[in-house]
């Protein structure tokens, strides 16, 4: 039992891993993306598409799952790039098209799942490649199963969000990216392109998110598909990049915290349906603990990027 | 001269449009997106401009009950945007309409769960009324205490506020149903027709308080006070407004109008509660709110205008080809894509550089000349002439009329940008 | 050689010309000062060459050469390094990293390398010796083909490790950076957060990163403005040493004895025209005063003779932090009297904003006191002999005074006579009417019924509301009154239409939000909607800044109709002419400090400039003699006295009549 569910909880954990670091990576460069649901949706879309395209084709395991990774960047990505054009060059406030591309987003993957229909359950097949262990067989001990009995992508998350807080923490691309969320007028004295860094920024975490999605329907559901959950786990996502304090490390046992807490429901016997749901209360209410505690604090490493939200306009030149 | 090395234009604010030409370019972009949404539509159906439009207006006007649903529709969305208007004016990022309109749901579901069939119907619409905007003020407080107080970051706990709403009410619903499928139905205590029509209250509701809300802003002290802390909390400081009082007090003002938004919702509409009763409309008032200018009318042309677009599209989607339930947000997403870029055009203006402003304003004025009197095109033509620049007053018309934002008149520099420049 | 030139540089904004023609030149390895008065133009000019700014005519010329700065990155790339008065820094991160910030990754081409190693090999090949056999030669070529082969292949893996280690702050960086620190004798801790450091300290690194940049000409914008004396003397050490390594600086500054001690050439704009550069060695104090303040200009400015000037506020030891926590005002004494227009001169960022709105409770007060005289008829009044303490006290806090304001020593006179004195009117008693300010936020000020008017500095920021109607800015004092929840804009527009019409405010309608309006019709708005009031005080900072000469005399008409209904003008400015023809008294603060409070129809234009920058007693260490002369001096220990701040000039007035 106890087993089941840390197991459980790691795959889940991925899910909002995936849609964290993107956030986070989003965030630093001073954009809140209320998107990222939206942007899961679409990434979810991208990568059922791009697996069942390989899989039809009679593709590797390891193809199918390349080619998924793609289409899912590639389609979240798209969103990123509509983001970062609203409210990067045309100024747009942050969270209108935020919330515009959520809804959108939504629409579409819903709009999707309708067409798709009863096929659903051909990324059945397609998601056996995901689900695959990607150590293969590996022993039935607890560990083995807690740890090594996954599939690809989410050690590929575990990698992508370690590969980020390094970037971020230690290297120069993440100091001047930084720079642009804190005061991007002092990145552009310095000589640093500001709005080159926000577009990157803005594209390549709205595409790491959109693996979210993809991972969602092929690891998590087996693909079949449910509308209207990765809506939720988006949000949570969101959440999640407010819990780990913009760094994408403590994403990662964050994600776990979540992962935990979002699965534990169905794993816990002799408790009514009630009692349940105040569990899932619990991941936004630490969420909302922790902003009102390092608002209370006020230490400067703890809080979200200065010039979050604010667009960036030097006037005259 | 080295002007040789400047770029060819670069942006600037632009403070000094005419609100008229501001609203002719909005209702522009409005028929073009809607264009766009027939256009898509027809792509996805295979059918034909008119399946779209005989479906599209079919659902919107065909019957009677349809044409009220629209503007009950509209009413409903309407009065969630006015209750998170005061806080935008404030510069109170509130996007927890929803969660704030659900805890109203919920209070009025608990009222009615409780007294429902037990006491009289007119207690039990009473005494739900006081729990929704009891349970909504609550929830839109909140956030202003830790504002006021610490200056927590309020878009990032509203926006968690909305989830833990939900999470609540489905947590109402299991523990009163402990078997289910997540939807409580109430028969009793609810708010039944009035004037042999369920829609007319609703919306005689919200033109009040549309109303009521358009004096608050314009003409009360309170209002007054909320627009001076929004523009300028130094302004607001100089004359001692008690800005953590008025961030407060402006809360319990969207709360208890989230409170009526959810006893309508409930009470009056869906005789029924679960955790989408509010269905993004929190959400949708954001948006609606943000693009109307935070005005009261303009909200009210804005929530029709989503509505049309949304019932319409919905008609479609249910109509000869089942598109499916998630079809009208893709649409409404289009059309709050366009409606957010327009304001860019709004708001920006291309300063061009001065040889090629000269020109633009050269083929402009002879545009203008093309389809105005003979007698101005002699005029262009004379000037032509007599100087290599136009006469001032025609390019301004030209300008004026042919709806691109390139204006010519100087904008006035306010002293606090010649200050900056000038680096004090 | 020139190491910078700038030829014919304009530059305007909207109407207002912010550089006209100006000419300037830096010779390698000196030190230029750039004087100026506030608003002649200087920073203006020195963005142009860092690449802020795009000058609108002019041309800017490095080393010879002519060239075009368009950003930032242009500047550096022809290393020129400006360190701004607005220090650009991320205070998140620690010193290191800011100084490393926006640094460019050394060229490194894979394909390049490639041709390199190709050629290299070649070159090899041919310089095989022509002894050796066919085969022994086949295999040295071999031998160093391979050798080619392998070193291309590591290439990519040579870049990303370039890469790695140029992405973090290694150790060699670190000692870079702690070589130009160690060279100039900064000291520094480099691993120290931005947010943590001192105000200095932030130039520090700020110069540092400039430096680190590779810059060779430093501009550095009134870089001893925020400095210690002591620090200004490390920062001076620091500029020689880099004069000596043959790098130019331009240093903006108002302070004449820094330009004297640090500078070999000074060039001085006013009003944003080019006047003259002159050789420090060659030139005076005296001479460069009368090149940046010009000669004076009779403004025919209207003054009246101050009518029964009394006490109105009167401020003791007030000390005010800024938000940096620094004190801003240092143990400020002064007396503003009914009736009379009190100018407040300084090179701006002194302390004028800080006094001000102290005064008005919006400022952190920390020390002394700010008190408020009701000016209303003094009505008779009996001391008792027990009430003597008491009597002491009240004179200590300067409640008795002569007609004239002056203060009374009440030393071994008896209640008795202290009654007397009072009903025959000798001295002036206000026990009912004295109100402490201090401590009291601008509404409690309203409630206690003070009519208090403050014209703040920046207009659309503090004082008005930008996107507002005018009618809605007339209100904003006002609509707190009557009990109705509505507000009334009858009244209002009422005002707002008076004011439209008789200060002739430039506006399409009084509904037109009052960011459209041009700054002088802005600033008749503000200055109107204040003295509506009928105020008994009126504070007003920088009034005229920005406005056109109509406007600005407006102004200075409404500012002399005040002081004839006897209220008490503080009157804060930057132009010394109108200074000197418009005010009663002139107090000139420096760093925070009272340099002096003087009669302005005595003053010269030099004094006070001279005032300005120093405080009277470095003024005595430099021996100007001419100012002594006329110049009634604060001395510090009445400052430090029990008594209410005197007022020298005033008295020298008195015994002179």
């Amino acid at each position: 039992m106890f087993v089941a569910l840390i197991t459980q909880a790691i795959r889940f954990s991925a899910v909002f891993l995936y849609g964290s670091t993107g956030e986070t990576i989003i965030e630093k460069s001073g954009h809140l993306n209320l998107g990222i649901p939206g942007i899961m949706c679409f990434g979810a879309v991208g990568g059922c598409l791009g697996a069942n395209m390989a899989y039809n084709a009679g593709m590797s395991n390891f193809m199918t799952i390349l080619i998924a990774i793609i289409f899912a960047m590639l389609f979240g990505g798209a969103m990123g790039l509509l983001y970062g054009w609203f409210t990067i060059t045309l100024r747009c406030n942050q969270n209108v098209t935020g919330l515009t591309i959520t809804t959108f987003g939504a629409g579409v993957f819903g709009f999707w799942v309708t067409l798709m229909g009863e096929q659903g359950v051909r990324f059945y097949r397609a998601s056996r490649a995901f689900t695959a262990p990607m150590f293969g067989e590996v022993g039935s001990d607890w560990f083995s199963t807690m740890f090594l009995s996954h599939g690809t992508l989410v050690y590929v998350a575990i990698i992508i969000a370690v590969i980020a807080a390094i970037v971020l923490k230690k290297t120069r691309t993440g100091l001047s990216l930084t720079a642009v969320g804190e005061n991007p007028a002092a990145a552009d004295a310095a000589g640093i392109k500001v709005i080159k860094y926000k577009y990157v920024s803005c594209v390549l975490g709205a595409a790491i998110s959109g693996i979210g999605g993809a991972f969602y329907l092929l690891d998590c559901t087996r693909g079949s598909l449910e509308p209207g959950v990765i809506e939720g786990m988006g949000w949570l996502a969101v959440a999640l990049v407010i819990f780990s304090l913009w760094r994408p490390g403590i994403g990662i046992f964050g994600s776990f915290i979540f992962g935990l807490l979002y699965i534990a429901p169905n794993y816990i016997n002799g408790v009514d349906f009630a009692t349940k749901e105040i569990l899932k209360i619990i991941p936004y209410a630490v969420t909302v603990v922790v902003l009102i505690v390092i608002s209370l604090f006020n230490k400067r490493e703890t809080q979200p990027p200065a010039a979050l939200g604010l667009s960036y306009f030097r006037e005259d030149r | 001269m080295t002007k040789i090395h400047e770029p060819l234009f670069h942006l600037a604010k632009n403070s000094n449009v005419n609100p008229r030409r501001k609203w002719a370019l909005r209702g522009i972009v409005f028929v073009i997106s809607f264009f766009v949404c027939a256009i898509v539509s027809v792509g996805l159906t295979g059918k034909g401009m008119d399946y779209f439009f005989k479906y599209f207006f079919e659902g919107l006007f065909g019957s009677e009950r349809n044409a009220w649903n629209l503007f009950h529709e509209t009413a409903i969305l309407l009065l969630i945007a006015l209750a998170v208007t005061p806080c935008f004016k404030m510069k109170f990022w509130n996007i927890g309409g929803e969660g704030q309109v659900l805890m109203g749901c919920l209070g009025c579901a608990v009222a009615i769960n409780f007294m429902g069939g037990k006491v009289s119907d007119a207690a039990t619409i009473i005494v739900s009324i006081i729990l929704a905007i009891a349970f909504s003020t609550v929830w839109a407080v909140i956030p202003a205490l830790f504002k006021a107080k610490w200056n927590t970051n309020e878009t990032l706990l509203t926006l968690m506020m909305n989830y833990i709403a939900v999470c609540l009410v489905n947590f109402f619903i299991k523990s009163v149903a402990t078997s289910g499928t997540g939807i409580l139905v109430f028969s009793n205590g609810v708010v039944g027709s009035i004037f042999g029509n369920e829609f007319v209250l609703k919306i005689i509701v919200v033109a009040v308080l549309t109303t009521l809300m358009a004096i608050y802003l314009k003409f009360s002290k309170h209002g007054y006070e909320l627009t001076v802390v929004g523009e300028s909390p130094n302004t607001a400081k100089y004359v001692g407004i008690k800005t953590k009082a008025v961030i407060i007090r402006t809360l319990v003002l969207c709360g208890v109008l989230c409170g009526i938004a959810g006893f309508l919702l409930i009470s009056a509409t869906n005789h029924s509660i679960n955790d989408t009763s509010v269905g993004g409309r929190g959400f949708v008032g954001v948006l609606i709110s943000w693009l109307g200018q935070f005005n009261p009318i303009f909200m009210a042309i804005m929530s029709f205008l989503v509505v049309f677009i949304e019932r319409g599209s919905n008609a479609l989607a249910n109509g000869g080809i089942s598109l499916g339930e998630s079809y009208p947000s893709i649409m409404t997403g289009i059309f709050f894509f366009f409606i957010i870029a327009v304001e860019f055009f709004v708001n920006y203006k291309f300063v061009f550089r001065e040889d090629l402003q000269a020109k633009i304003d050269l083929c402009t004025a002879k545009i203008k000349g093309v389809f105005s009197k003979k007698k101005q095109v002699e005029e262009i033509e004379n000037s032509n002439k007599a100087s290599d620049s136009v006469s001032e007053e025609i390019v301004e018309e030209a300008v004026e009329e042919s709806a691109v934002t390139v204006e010519e008149n100087e904008e006035i520099p306010s002293t606090e940008d010649v200050e900056e420049k000038e680096g004090k | 050689m020139k190491a910078i030139e700038l030829v014919g540089i304009t530059k305007t904004f909207g109407s207002i010309h912010a550089n006209q023609d100006v000419n300037l030149d830096v010779e390698k390895g000196e030190i230029l000062s750039l004087l100026g008065e506030n608003g002649s133009g200087k920073t203006t000019l020195m963005n142009m060459l860092a690449g802020i700014y795009f000058p609108d005519a002019g041309h800017i010329f490095v080393d010879g050469q002519e060239v075009v700065i368009k950003s930032p990155i242009d500047a550096f790339k022809y290393k020129i390094g400006m360190v701004h008065q607005h220090f650009k820094l991320v205070d998140l991160f620690t010193a290191a990293d800011n100084i490393i910030l926006g640094e460019k990754m050394p060229p490194f081409s894979i394909k390049e390398q490639t041709q390199e190693y190709k050629i290299q090999a070649a070159n090899e090949i041919s310089a095989l010796s022509a002894e050796l056999d066919e085969k022994e030669r086949k295999k040295a070529i071999g031998k160093i083909n391979n050798k080619r082969n392998l070193k291309t292949c590591a290439l990519p893996f040579i870049k990303f490790g370039k890469i790695v280690a140029f992405n973090h702050l290694s150790r060699n960086r670190a000692k870079k950076i702690q070589a130009i620190a160690d060279q100039y004798g900064f000291e520094i801790d480099l691993k120290k957060k931005v947010y943590e450091l001192s105000v200095s300290e932030k130039q520090t690194v700020e110069i540092i990163k400039v430096l680190y940049r590779g810059a060779d000409y430093l501009i550095l914008d009134e870089p001893t403005a925020v400095l210690t004396p002591q620090e200004i003397q490390k920062l001076f050490a620091v500029m020689r040493k880099m004069r000596e390594n043959g790098k130019s600086i331009i240093i903006i500054t108002h302070k004449l004895n820094e330009v004297m001690e640090i500078s070999d050439r000074v060039a001085v704009l006013r009003k944003g025209k080019f006047i003259g550069v002159v050789n420090t060695k060659d030139t005076s104090e005296k001479e460069l005063t009368e090149m940046m303040v010009g000669a004076k200009v009779d403004l025919d400015i209207h003054r009246d003779l101050p009518v029964n000037p009394q006490p109105r506020l009167v401020v003791n030891n007030l000390t005010v932090l800024n938000k940096e926590g620094h004190k801003a005002i240092d143990d400020v004494s002064f007396v503003v009297n009914g009736g009379e227009i009190l100018g407040i001169a300084g090179i701006s960022g002194n302390g004028q904003k800080e006094l001000l709105e102290g005064i008005a409770g919006l400022q952190h007060v920390v020390g002394g006191d700010v008190i408020f005289y009701n000016p209303k008829e003094n009505k008779p009044v009996t001391f008792f002999h027990n009430d003597l303490r008491q009597i002491k006290q009240k004179a200590a806090n300067g409640m008795f005074h002569y007609p004239d304001g002056s203060p009374v020593d009440l030393k071994g006179k008896s209640a008795k006579e202290i009654t007397k004195l009072v009903n025959d009117e000798q001295i002036l008693y206000y026990e009912n009417e004295v109100i402490d300010l201090n401590k009291k936020t601008p509404r409690e000020i309203q409630e206690l019924g003070i009519k208090l008017s403050f014209v703040p500095e920046d207009r659309l920021n503090m004082g008005l509301v930008g996107n507002m109607s005018i009618v809605d800015n007339m209100m904003l004092r006002s609509y707190r009154k009557g009990k109705s929840i509505f507000v009334n804009r009858k009244r209002p527009k009422a005002l707002a239409d008076k004011i439209i019409e008789d200060l002739g405010v430039v506006t399409p309608s009084d509904m037109t939000p009052v960011r459209r309006l041009s700054g002088g019709n802005v600033q008749k708005v503000l200055v109107g909607r204040e003295i509506s009031s009928s105020p008994k005080v009126l504070m007003s900072a920088y009034p005229v800044r920005g406005l056109d000469v109509n406007s600005s005399y407006l102004i200075y008409n409404l500012l002399n109709e005040q002081k004839a209904r006897n209220t008490a003008v503080v009157f804060v400015g930057e132009d010394l002419d109108v200074l000197l023809a418009l005010s009663d008294r002139i107090l000139v603060l420096c760093g925070g400090k009272v340099s002096a409070i003087v009669d302005a129809r005595k003053v010269t234009k030099e004094q006070i400039g001279l005032l300005m920058t120093k405080l009277p007693d470095e003024i005595e260490r430099y021996d100007y003699e001419s100012a002594k002369e006329s110049l009634e001096t604060h001395e510090p220990e009445q400052t430090a006295s029990e008594e209410p701040a005197l007022d020298l000039a005033e008295k020298e007035d008195k015994t002179n009549d």
